[in-house]
């Protein structure tokens, strides 16, 4: 583990034994001393409001210590606004038990707390809850007609609204030589991280808590906990060491984090809430959304219109929005473009960001039309993508930090066999087989925010890092040490990093792919910075041998800060702190992006997906059996986690695009398969070859470690070219997602 | 109900005797999880859907969110916490790291017990068979192929051995 540097090496992640042997302990997972337990219950109608509320059957029990409700609840913060988290889409936070109001389907309404956890989930069926209903609409396919444009607020400056209108979309359309146009139908679905929510919050005394959450942002958690309790924020701690997975439902303090602190401090006891499967469908969600397509071409194949709506649901409290209809102009010239995005209120809670949030549900329509065309024009779907090729951001005129799609084209389809595809649908079989072949392309945003670390060097010379980013399972841990080892020539194992904890430097909600560019570079700066500081320390101790020596004159190696001319001039780091008195040398660095060298360039990583199917003729029945995905993301920091990243979100792509819905009853505003039975993600014997290639690609502009980042670029492309193979196998084009076995019979 | 009898249970976990006083519908997996401090076996889905709670009782591998505890009197269970031993690790458990066959985690002790329990069944032969037969424990971050391949190192390597 000693080679340098050690960012580009393939490194097993560094919590891997604690997570194999089950040592490893997750939010709901601390039995702490007198640990109560709190079960939600959750509205069984729609919208409406609670008229009666009785509690007595279950506060009968013995153990049964309190049922929360609007009723009875601490007063907590006035304004709305306290209660909105950094990923906050503009309106009005959801506020829980705030008061009779039933805004939505299975919204919490009370939290029963007892002395166990089978108590507790026991006398929440005890709760007798009287409603009266009113009528709600949580149809979007029914209510399009009532679609609107989007509020814009704080939230929206990472995620732009459609770009404006270019050229006169309707008469090159009407004129162009090939069309081609689609409606996409995409369902809700739901992040299900196999992990259940979970909050243990431990009374500390005088309005101070220690909380283990499941979440993608402690220091998020820990504002909005102070917020909206009206604790300093120093007396708030959020930890979140491990967690089992998120995909975007950690984004935002989930509702049992308020259930868990408010019960703990109102009974100024520990308590924990867990939810249930079915209580996971009873937050955010990936909307449902309805796209609407119309691309032109000349005879040529170059792209003359595109025309690209989307209309999502959203809740009526707030504006969650997408970036859904922005891709198209971002891949592809042309000189004629419109696009809208939409958005229809319903009586649902709030959408929240799921991986690949917009790109996957837009660049299925984008990509499938684009598929569409070229076989209206009788050019290779690669080759259409080629003549196609956008040598900067069309949308902006913006050139590009880098862009290496060409050769995930080229690399993609050498490995996959691309050549050997036969032109026409239904042209390839394998015994009772169709086969089919299909591509797309993926881009994906590399963006960057600003955050905060620290690095220390010990008595023992060792290096400690450290932030408050969780590792949701990208392996954050392993990639950060990684940074951290080379900002000063050390071995990996002479480098610790602390995280997940609110209490250590700042960092933002991890999500969005810009963890390794956000808080990997903070890292990097405060290396930086110490290695200066550790360098000007060296420099004043008695016989130092640096002598007159400029910081450029040194390199950092093996525990050492040594003169680049006079090898054997060195000075250990432990020496160093030494003559400090033997106190750790350390800095605490703030990394901005460089916005004035970046808003003059469009930042993305690139895919090509590459997928066959094979599809019965009698049954219907559809198999991915291989798919390649080529990725262009900068510097990839750990290609053995980096590809672990991209095969989930391949598989990612075989459940969206075959797989997993959530199915409301209109008629009752409900989810229908809230377990994971009836909700279908893709189990072992449906997945097959995967083969992941990362294309070079050096970037210099893009952020201080030239990577970007890769969560979602492996779900970019591949839905979209599932869908483009089964339509090469059996000549159906279907635009719903997911599409099952009766749409090909 | 909740004045009803506990009912006075012993059975071994990971070669430990345990004796505990649990109500007649109390899930393996919650005596587990919050009397005995074993958090290594994980809850998903509570519903015999996810295969998260996976565990091998007398060697076979066992949804312990669908087992009573009352059930097992005179058991021998093994959870994840007792597949290491002397903190040496079985070689799925190290087949597990090497190919980065778990992201998040959450599945993998139940993707563990039930692959060990899965091979000493010794019904699968192929990678097909395996991957039919490990289709009861799901994985949501999708490292479904670095988990069967771990599976194939240590079932080929049996197999040779």
């Amino acid at each position: 583990m000693s080679t340098q540097p050690a960012i580009g090496q393939s490194i097993s992640r560094l919590e891997g034994f604690e997570k194999v042997t089950g040592s490893a302990k997750y939010a709901g997972e601390y039995n702490v001393p007198d640990l109560l337990y709190g079960y939600v219950v959750n509205s069984t109608i729609t919208k409406g409001e609670i008229l009666n509320f009785n509690a007595d059957a279950a506060l009968a029990l013995p153990g049964v210590i309190k049922v929360f409700y609007y009723g009875n609840r601490p007063s907590l913060a006035w304004f709305n606004m306290q209660y909105a988290d950094m990923d906050a889409p503009p309106g009005t936070p959801f506020r829980p038990l705030q008061d009779a109001e039933i805004k939505y389907n299975g919204q919490p309404i009370a939290l029963v707390v007892a002395e166990s956890f089978e108590l507790a989930k026991y006398a929440a069926t005890l709760v007798k809850v009287d409603y009266k209903e009113e009528t709600f609409t949580t149809d979007l396919i029914a209510n399009q007609a009532s679609a609107r444009s989007p509020k814009v607020g704080l939230a929206t400056a990472l995620k732009p609204p459609p770009p404006k209108p270019v050229g006169d979309f309707e008469a090159a359309y009407d004129t162009a030589f090939a069309k081609a146009s689609g409606k996409f139908i995409h369902g809700t679905e739901h992040h299900n991280p196999l992990e259940l929510f979970a909050t243990t919050t431990i009374y500390e005394g005088k309005g101070k808590v220690t909380i283990y959450d499941k979440t993608q942002g402690t220091v998020n958690c820990q504002l909005y906990v102070g917020n909206v309790f009206g604790l300093h924020f120093k007396d708030v701690r959020v930890i979140s060491p491990y967690v089992g997975g998120a995909f975007g439902s950690g984004l935002r303090p989930q509702y049992q984090l308020f259930l868990s602190v408010m019960a703990a401090l109102e009974l100024k006891r520990a308590v924990r809430v867990t939810l249930d499967r079915t209580q996971m469908f009873s937050f955010g969600h990936r909307p449902p959304t309805t796209q609407f397509t119309r691309f032109a071409a000349a005879a040529d194949g170059s792209l003359r219109a595109i025309n690209h709506t989307a209309i999502a649901e959203t809740s009526r409290f707030e504006d969650y929005t997408e970036v859904v209809v922005n891709w198209a102009h971002m891949l592809y010239p042309a000189k004629n473009t419109l696009m809208e995005y939409k958005l229809v209120p319903l009586d649902v809670f709030s959408p929240l960001d799921m991986r690949a949030p917009g790109g996957s549900t837009g660049l299925h329509a984008v990509e499938s039309t684009m598929d569409a065309l070229s076989y209206q024009l009788g050019i290779d779907p690669l080759e259409f993508r080629l003549i196609n090729y956008a040598e900067k951001d069309e949308s902006t005129g913006r050139p590009y930090s880098s862009k290496e799609l060409r050769k995930c084209y080229e690399e993609g389809a050498a490995r996959f066999g691309w050549s050997e595809r036969l032109p026409q649908p239904r042209s390839m079989k394998r015994g009772n087989k169709l086969v089919g072949y299909g591509m797309a392309t993926g881009i994906w945003e590399a963006m960057q925010l600003p955050a905060r670390a620290k690095a220390l060097i010990n008595a023992e010379g060792k290096l400690e890092v450290s932030s408050a980013v969780t590792d949701i399972g990208t392996g954050t841990l392993t990639v950060m040490t990684q940074i951290a080892a080379d900002t000063l020539g050390l071995a990996m194992d002479d480098v610790t990093f602390s995280y997940g904890d609110s209490k250590m430097a700042f960092a933002p909600i991890q999500g969005g792919s810009f963890t390794v560019a956000t808080v990997g570079s903070a890292i990097k700066a405060a290396g930086l910075a110490l290695a200066k500081k550790l360098f000007r320390k060296a420099k004043q101790m008695q016989n130092s041998p640096l002598g007159k020596a400029k910081f450029e004159d040194v390199e950092f190696r093996d525990g050492l800060i040594a003169l680049k001319a006079q090898p054997k001039a060195v000075i250990a780091l432990k020496d160093i702190v030494s003559a400090n008195k033997g106190r750790a040398i350390q800095s605490t660095n703030f990394n901005l992006p460089k916005v004035m060298k970046l808003k003059n360039y469009s930042r993305a990583a690139h895919s090509a997906a590459f997928v066959e199917v094979e599809v019965d003729e009698e049954l219907g029945v559809i198999n991915v059996t291989r798919a390649v995905t080529a990725v262009a993301a900068g510097k990839i920091i750990n290609p053995k986690t980096a590809r672990s990243q991209i095969l989930g979100g391949m598989v990612w792509s075989i459940s969206k695009a075959l797989r997993e819905e959530t199915i409301t009853d209109h008629n009752f505003g409900k989810y229908m398969n809230q377990n994971l039975g009836e909700y279908h993600i893709p189990v072992h014997a449906d997945i097959h070859e995967l083969d992941v290639i990362f294309v070079e690609e050096k970037d210099d502009i893009v952020n201080e470690l030239g990577s970007k980042g890769i969560g979602e670029i492996g779900l970019a492309a591949m839905p979209a070219a599932i869908a483009n193979a089964i339509f090469h196998a059996t000549g159906k084009r279907i635009n719903r997602f997911p599409i099952h076995l009766d749409d090909l019979m | 109900m909740m004045d009803q009898q506990l009912i006075s249970t012993s059975f071994t976990i990971n070669r430990k005797e345990y004796k505990v006083s649990v109500a007649p519908w109390s899930s393996l997996l919650d005596v587990m999880r919050e009397t005995l401090d074993l958090t290594g076996t994980k809850k998903g889905c509570d519903h015999g859907q996810c295969g998260a709670c996976t565990v091998l009782i007398n060697g076979k591998r066992v949804l312990s969110c669908l087992t009573l505890a009352v059930m097992k009197e005179g058991a021998e269970i093994t959870t994840i916490e007792g597949i290491a031993e002397d903190g040496k690790l079985h070689p799925l458990q190290q087949a597990f790291i090497d190919h980065d066959a778990f992201q998040c985690g959450y599945c993998t002790p139940g993707q563990i017990c039930s692959a060990i329990g899965m091979l000493q069944e010794g019904k699968a032969q192929s990678r097909a068979e395996v991957k039919e037969l490990m289709s009861g424990n799901l994985c949501r971050c999708g490292a479904n192929t670095n988990i069967i391949d771990a599976i194939m190192e240590i079932k080929e390597g049996a197999a040779h051995a």
